[in-house]
């Protein structure tokens, strides 16, 4: 199925890619990555990081664009409906091309159809963290404590459809619990009422949380990724706390437009790949707690097959919780 | 105190280097001058001009921004004395006293005491944030959602007691406004609620189109009702700078409006936009002879600029101290910081003194340029007052039109615009104020939200909001119990009608 899609997907761009002239001289004019969120966010900032070393590479400038709105929907839609010349790319995460369909029933695009997936471009990982006083020591005893007192306890999280959102429904699910969860707009006044213990629990992107950890104003449980973060390199994983299915990371991934030619996209491609090895943008990621992905997962089809595996996961998880974006 | 003055000259040394000077004067101005165009408030002016400060290093951006925030801040006063239209939420105050002075020919009087009234503020501020960001961090932690909800709760009671005209009318409008608010999608649930399927206004009523059509478009309309009501804007000039008269007047306002602002701006979730509110009714209250407000009263404009202008200082302090944004302005401050490669956080005061200290002496500084950027200007404002009303009417809707499409790059919201200053001026025909409708709009979405949180983890129960026992003064949310006292003694007073009968005229629209 994934490869009938995968090469439906190529053949129609090769027949768009034959009724164009020439694409050799690609680019020719400044690039628009459209970012479907404010500027300063977690995704707008890698975007100019990887698209500052990306422009030195094609010659062109990498122009950000943010268009935020509706969860990240509104900006990929006009992303999935621009005219796939290649001069219109976005900066596509977790929520845009992972969770939307479950949360947006009146979505107007299919992530894994309406786009010819670029690369992906950085991870962020996801930490468990909770109030500094929250009684339990470590990830068995919060597992314990919260599935013992779901009636009290409550997790805060930045609104329907945010990062912090499906990854805490992810976990309690998980968990097999249903705790007050509390909503917050954007993850500054989560982080205000976590540190001041107002809401007991939160899932959200590294980022957002270092500081706060380092200097002790929250707890911190577990990281939901394969290894250890350099950044917090005390934090245990998730899978040695004991939670292993509780794996996920807020991927953030560069898309063009379906029709896109292939060799636009290769193209597109190869800069993200040298971005991404370029000494100076790794070292402004790694700073963020990125987790960079290896050579294997930066090609395009590697996009193409975390969409549809991402879409298929997200889609259960989101529909037993019953909440609609929309 | 030896500390804080080593701390504030290494801070000085940082921000009156030749560059850092050189980007607080540009942010400043360019601040000024788009901030400026009507509608358009501090959070677009800093979204559209963040990319341009990606380029310096982490000090000198963040000081450009800065300075770019209080630019945009006082060029919101601009436009609300000028032409009757408030930039953004804290400038809807300005308009009442202010649009009346220029109206008498005091426009720049009016522009002037908000300038130095701005300064003073944002000295004073500069000074608290130096000297008290760290205990003052507690404040912002010490409310919860359920504190917050009654905090809205007596905002509002501002706007239903003060407000012109009869409880009921003022009650309705108030409740219009928070009716407005809940347009949109619902944060819990995700559901659109009022949005009728259209995908436009899924993320809710944007509050520059709101106040744009209620104030600026409705004013124009209103205004090409008669002949006469064109030329008054333009009648006198009069004097360009306040007198010692005014400064007298004004004097005791700008002290209380700053320690007012200064307090409410630490508050987490926007608490700075009921300084200007706040200020107005209490000096409303204070005066001798409150009739005068509405009318061109000085202390009206003195009071509510400086605690606008307080209120969007000490924003910074859990921004700086906590490395959590209070509002939407300060997150993107925090975009600004992170790209630059520094996590805001509770470190940065140890970790990065120079760049916390250097932030902090050009707050001082920016205040210190707005004020030799805009004494100088006010001649120019005042005179683009003498523009024949036939001219200077589209060019304000054509500002308009520009200012409100660049907020989101959105078409829609132009007309969006335009609908809400026929529903400004229906109104005004029915005599009912916009004022007060802006302010239920604005609290109204912080309100609910609070609301439910608190809901939320109470489970539904409502006596967390005065969690308090009589018998044995126990009280685990004093701060809740009060604020809801005080807001239930301040309806009390509303209602017996021996004090209703000298009820003050706040929202006074003409």
């Amino acid at each position: 199925m994934l490869k009938r899609v995968a090469s439906a997907l190529a053949g129609l761009a090769c027949l768009v890619a034959a009724s164009l002239p020439a694409a050799a001289e690609y680019p020719e004019r400044p690039i628009t990555m459209i970012v479907p969120f404010a500027a300063g966010g977690p995704t707008d900032i890698i975007a100019r990081i990887v698209g500052e070393h990306m422009a030195k590479t094609l010659g062109q400038a990498v122009v950000v664009e943010n268009v935020a709105g509706a969860g990240g929907t509104t900006g990929s839609t006009r992303a999935a409906q621009a005219k796939p010349d290649g001069y219109t790319i976005m900066m596509g995460h977790m929520g845009t091309h992972g969770a939307a369909p479950a949360l947006y029933p009146n979505l107007k695009y299919d992530p894994a159809k309406d786009f010819a997936p670029v690369g992906l471009a950085a991870g962020t990982p996801i930490l468990i963290v909770a109030k500094k006083d929250f009684p339990a020591k470590d990830l068995k005893e919060f597992v314990a404590y919260v599935k013992a007192n779901e009636g009290k306890v409550n997790e805060a999280h930045a609104g329907v459809g945010s990062v912090s959102f499906t990854t805490c429904t992810l976990l309690q699910s998980i968990m097999g619990t249903k705790t007050g969860r509390v909503a917050y707009r954007g993850t500054g006044p989560v982080l205000n009422d976590l540190v001041a213990g107002q809401v007991d629990f939160a899932c959200d992107q590294i980022v957002n949380l270092v500081s706060q950890i380092q200097s002790g104003n929250i707890k911190v449980y577990a990281i939901a990724t394969e290894q250890r973060s350099d950044t917090l390199p005390n934090v245990p994983t998730s899978k040695e706390a004991g939670l292993p299915e509780f794996q996920v990371s807020a991927w953030n991934a560069i898309f063009a437009p379906k029709g896109t030619a292939p060799e636009i996209v290769a193209k597109l491609n190869a800069a993200l790949v040298k971005a991404l090895d370029d000494e100076n943008t790794r070292k402004r990621l790694l700073e963020l707690g990125s987790v960079i992905p290896d050579t294997a997962g930066r090609s395009s089809d590697a996009l193409h097959k975390l969409v549809e595996s991402e879409v298929a996961r997200w889609t259960p998880v989101l529909k037993a919780a019953g909440v609609t974006a929309n | 105190m030896t500390d804080l003055v080593s701390n504030l000259s290494l801070g000085l040394q940082v921000a009156l280097s030749l560059k850092n000077l050189g980007l607080c004067f540009l942010g400043c101005l360019i601040g000024t001058l788009i901030g400026v165009l009507p509608g358009v408030g501090p959070i677009a002016t800093i979204t559209m001009l963040l990319p341009i400060t990606f380029g310096l290093d982490p000090v000198g951006a963040l000081i450009m921004l800065a300075g770019i925030y209080y630019g945009a801040q006082y060029g919101g006063s601009t436009t609300a004395i000028l032409v009757n239209i408030p930039g953004e939420a804290t400038s809807v105050v300005t308009t009442l006293d202010g649009h009346q002075m220029a109206k008498q020919g005091r426009a720049g009087v009016a522009l002037g005491i908000a300038a130095i009234g701005s300064f003073i503020a944002g000295c004073v501020a500069t000074v608290i944030i130096a000297a008290m960001a760290a205990p003052l961090t507690k404040m912002a932690l010490l409310f919860g959602p359920a504190d917050y909800f009654s905090l809205m709760v007596l905002g509002l009671m501002f706007a239903v007691v003060l407000a012109r005209g009869s409880v009921v009318k003022a009650i309705g409008v108030i409740l219009v406004g928070i009716l407005l608010s809940t347009v949109g999608t619902d944060l819990e649930s995700g559901e659109e609620r009022l949005t009728f399927g259209w995908s436009e206004i899924s993320d809710g009523l944007d509050v520059a189109v709101v106040a744009m059509g209620m104030f600026g478009f409705a004013e124009i309309l209103r205004n090409l009702e008669s002949t006469q009501a064109r030329d008054v804007v333009h009648a006198a000039i009069g004097n360009l700078l306040p007198n010692r008269k005014d400064f007298g007047q004004a004097a005791a306002p700008i002290a209380r409006g700053t320690i007012l602002g200064s307090i409410l701006g630490l508050l987490p979730g926007n608490g700075a936009v009921l300084g200007p509110f706040a200020s107005y009714t209490l000096e409303k209250k204070l005066a001798k002879d409150g009739s005068r407000f509405g009318k061109g009263a000085i202390e009206g404009v003195a009071g509510p600029e400086s605690a606008n202008n307080a209120g969007a200082q000490t924003a910074f302090i859990p921004l700086l101290t906590l490395g959590i944004p209070p509002n939407a302005v300060m997150a993107l401050m925090v975009g600004a910081m992170t790209i630059h490669g520094i996590v805001p956080g509770p470190q940065i005061m140890t970790k990065q003194p120079q760049l916390f200290w250097g932030m902090i002496a050009s707050m001082w500084i920016g205040n210190l340029m707005l004020l030799i950027i805009n004494l100088p200007l006010i001649g120019l404002w005042v005179r683009l007052l003498k523009v024949p009303y036939r001219l200077m009417f589209p060019s304000i809707v054509l500002l308009c039109c520009i200012g409100i499409y660049s907020i989101n790059n959105s078409p829609t919201e132009v007309i969006m615009t335009a609908g809400f200053g026929i529903f400004g001026y229906a109104l005004l025909k029915f005599g009912l104020e916009p004022a007060p409708l802006l302010l239920g709009f604005v609290l109204g979405r912080l309100m609910e939200e609070k609301l439910r949180q608190a809901l939320v983890i109470s489970r539904g129960s409502f006596s967390t909001f005065v969690d308090c026992q009589l018998w044995s003064g126990a009280c685990a949310r004093p701060l809740s119990t009060g604020l809801l006292v005080l807001s239930a003694i301040i309806v009390v007073i509303a209602v017996l009608p021996s004090i209703r009968k000298s009820r003050d005229e706040v929202f006074v629209e003409d």
